[in-house]
């Protein structure tokens, strides 16, 4: 019997250590393809990022030369005339964002922006709270409506809402972008909460209810720290297309004290004689607050993405 | 600048402030009723802001725009059928239709094939450089359409020749001996809307990327083993085992990707504003309505959109009802 204790013993490590040499071959297999496939693959993605970083790459760099360098020698110079180097300046920047008054209108930006953001996360989670947890007449029927609704542009509501706008004197205001990006925000985001939150456990809220705690309590409490996932994304999503939004902006809002930053851009583009550096300048100042926002958060918005596309 | 702050800091609270105390206000109401009509009443009160956004912001101008499509500039007289058959009578407008049909049928497969192939092979690199590369590739989408006017201006900028050429396209083809094209102008088999739509492209190949990567994640191996143990090519596996099961997020990426197409406004406004033949449905409708002041012409273009759009939402009731069923 003692000889085979050994072999009992070993067999087992035998058998862990063939599984894993052959998971790892199948790992290589999933990873490397064709074996020879690997360096191509690794080239191609190499020159597709370079593709996708370089027009980025010009803007800053024209953005840091001076008005004579930007405006009468390709931005890629920098690098095959070294003097050029010791001209880069910030006085671009300094100079848009006072002059060309880009500081106000990125302040602008965040002030619609922000409450853009909330207001429709606020007003749509209590919706779907609502959709997800309480049965009530219509329930359905309300709900294929917010489905439907979702793939309608929002150039629908343009021509009618000016008028309204207007009798209300509310053209040119924050709030009048603000309610404009609550309705047209709002679909999209009722439907992802309510799927998100009928994926949660009903038996979590029944015990709550059975604990005597209220649907407003279990909302703010349960509900609400527990959906941050589906929360964050739309949030994301929503706070990057108020930010980068143009076409609303323009028709609610247009040039003028409180004009966003995508506004005063356009201005800069158009009055093409103030130079490429001021140009390039305004636009990365637009782009900045969005690009923070995307790399720091990208992890919630993806996974929220994935997550709905994942169901849809 | 700091008063300006201040007051924009104010006016955030004050709008989200508004917001919160309204629902505080709307609970304390229904919690005022006997117990039993509390349960009923609630729902419609949780509902009951969301829903009218909805009715002002879409119901409502939905119809409103219809009753304007068949009234005139100033929407003061009815015209019947006028702003229709004048819209679709002219060549300007027919080219803008043609303009807009070329972008849906070449921006969604486009965007699908580089976002597929980009993320097989991403796919096929190490964790640190497959992060590096999907973050790179997914950054454009953070950047607005006037961001992304600006930086594409430094790729298709033409100066007259024999003066130094600030755009990279230009510098290159002129570094080949050749003379300057002006791209942006280049009506040539409508190449310069294809220059447009790289931008678009540009911008969103990483959202149809990082979606379709986790869907290929999610393929269980076992599936993939059983296919390579009866000898099938890596293409093969690729076409026949891995496409068939993500084809509902295929499905996804290409309807998002196709109503965004189906109403492109700002790429094309911030480049040409619809000149040299590049104009599309979005951008006429803006200057029907913000230059040419006619309200008529402007809800006759949405209609049209409406309409489009209409078999994309019966799609997707369908599905959203064929997806309920199961759960």
């Amino acid at each position: 019997m003692s000889p085979t204790t050994p072999a009992a013993t070993v067999a087992p490590g035998k058998a862990r250590a063939t599984s894993t040499s052959s998971r790892r071959s199948r790992r290589n297999q999933d990873t490397g393809g064709q074996g020879a496939a690997n360096p191509l693959a690794k080239l191609t993605v190499l020159i597709v990022c370079l593709l996708w970083i370089v027009p980025t790459f010009g803007l800053l760099i024209t953005s840091f030369r001076n008005r004579d360098d930007a405006n009468s020698s390709g931005w890629w110079n920098v690098f095959t005339s070294p003097s050029s180097l010791s001209r880069l300046t910030f006085d671009s920047y300094h100079e848009v964002w006072t002059k060309a008054k880009l500081g106000d209108a990125f302040i602008n930006s965040f002030a619609i922006a922000l409450p853009a953001t909330f207001i429709p996360v606020l007003i749509a989670a209590f919706a779907a709270y609502a959709f997800a947890f309480m049965r009530f007449p219509g329930r359905d029927v309300l709900f294929i409506l917010i489905v439907s609704l979702l793939v309608v542009p929002n150039y629908v509501a343009l021509v009618p809402l000016l008028k309204i706008y207007g009798d209300f004197h509310l053209t040119g205001t924050f709030p009048a972008v603000w309610l404009a990006h609550i309705g047209f925000g709002m679909s999209l985001a009722i439907y992802i909460f309510r799927n998100y939150m009928s994926t949660l456990p009903k038996e979590l809220i029944e015990s709550a209810k059975i604990d005597g705690a209220s649907h407003f309590t279990t909302f703010w409490r349960l509900i609400i720290p527990m959906s941050v996932p589906a929360l964050a994304s739309f949030a994301i999503f929503q706070f990057l297309w108020v930010w980068n939004d143009l076409l609303v902006a323009l028709v609610f809002i247009g040039t003028g004290d409180n004009q966003p930053i995508t506004i005063a851009v356009k201005q800069l583009i158009g009055q093409q004689g103030q130079g490429w550096q001021l140009v390039t300048a305004g636009g990365f100042i637009s782009m900045i607050v969005p690009i923070i926002v995307f790399l720091s958060l990208q992890r919630f918005f993806v996974r929220g993405l994935t997550a709905g596309s994942v169901k849809g | 600048m700091l008063i300006k702050t201040i007051n924009a800091i104010l006016t955030v609270l004050a709008g989200v402030g508004a917001a919160l105390v309204l629902y505080w206000v709307l609970n304390k109401l229904v919690e005022l009723l006997p117990g039993k009509w509390e349960d009923r009443v609630k729902p419609y009160f949780y509902i009951a802001p969301a829903f009218a956004a909805i009715a002002l912001y879409l119901i409502y101008p939905a119809i409103q725009t219809v009753v304007y499509s068949f009234a005139n500039a100033d929407s003061t007289a009815w015209v019947g059928l006028k702003n229709y058959s004048a819209l679709l009578g002219s060549h300007s407008f027919r080219q803008t239709l043609f303009n807009t049909v070329l972008w849906i049928v070449v921006v969604p497969a486009a965007t699908i094939i580089l976002g597929l192939a980009i993320a097989v092979l991403a796919d096929r690199l190490k964790p640190g450089s497959e992060k590096l590369a999907k973050t790179t590739i997914f950054l454009p989408m953070a950047i607005s359409a006037v961001g992304a006017g600006t930086i594409w201006r430094f790729i298709y900028a033409t100066n007259p020749p024999n003066e130094p050429q600030l755009g990279l396209q230009n510098a290159i083809v002129t570094g080949l001996g050749h003379d300057p094209v002006n791209w942006l102008q280049l009506n040539t088999l409508h190449f310069n809307s294809f220059e447009l739509m790289v931008i678009l492209l540009w911008a969103q190949v990483g959202f149809a990327m990082v979606l379709l990567s986790a869907a290929i994640k999610g393929v269980p191996t076992e599936t993939l083993e059983a296919a390579r143990i009866d000898g099938a090519s890596e293409l093969q596996i690729f076409g026949r085992v891995i496409v068939p099961q993500i084809w509902g997020t295929v499905i996804t990426v290409f309807i998002t990707v196709t109503i965004g197409v189906m109403k492109i406004f700002d790429i094309v406004y911030v480049m040409t504003n619809g000149n040299f033949n590049t104009n599309v449905v979005g951008v006429e409708f803006f200057n029907q309505l913000f230059t040419n002041f006619n309200n008529g012409y402007a809800a006759a273009i949405v209609v049209m959109l409406m309409l489009a759009v209409l078999p994309i939402m019966i799609y997707q009731v369908r599905h959203f009802r064929a997806d309920e069923a199961v759960r």
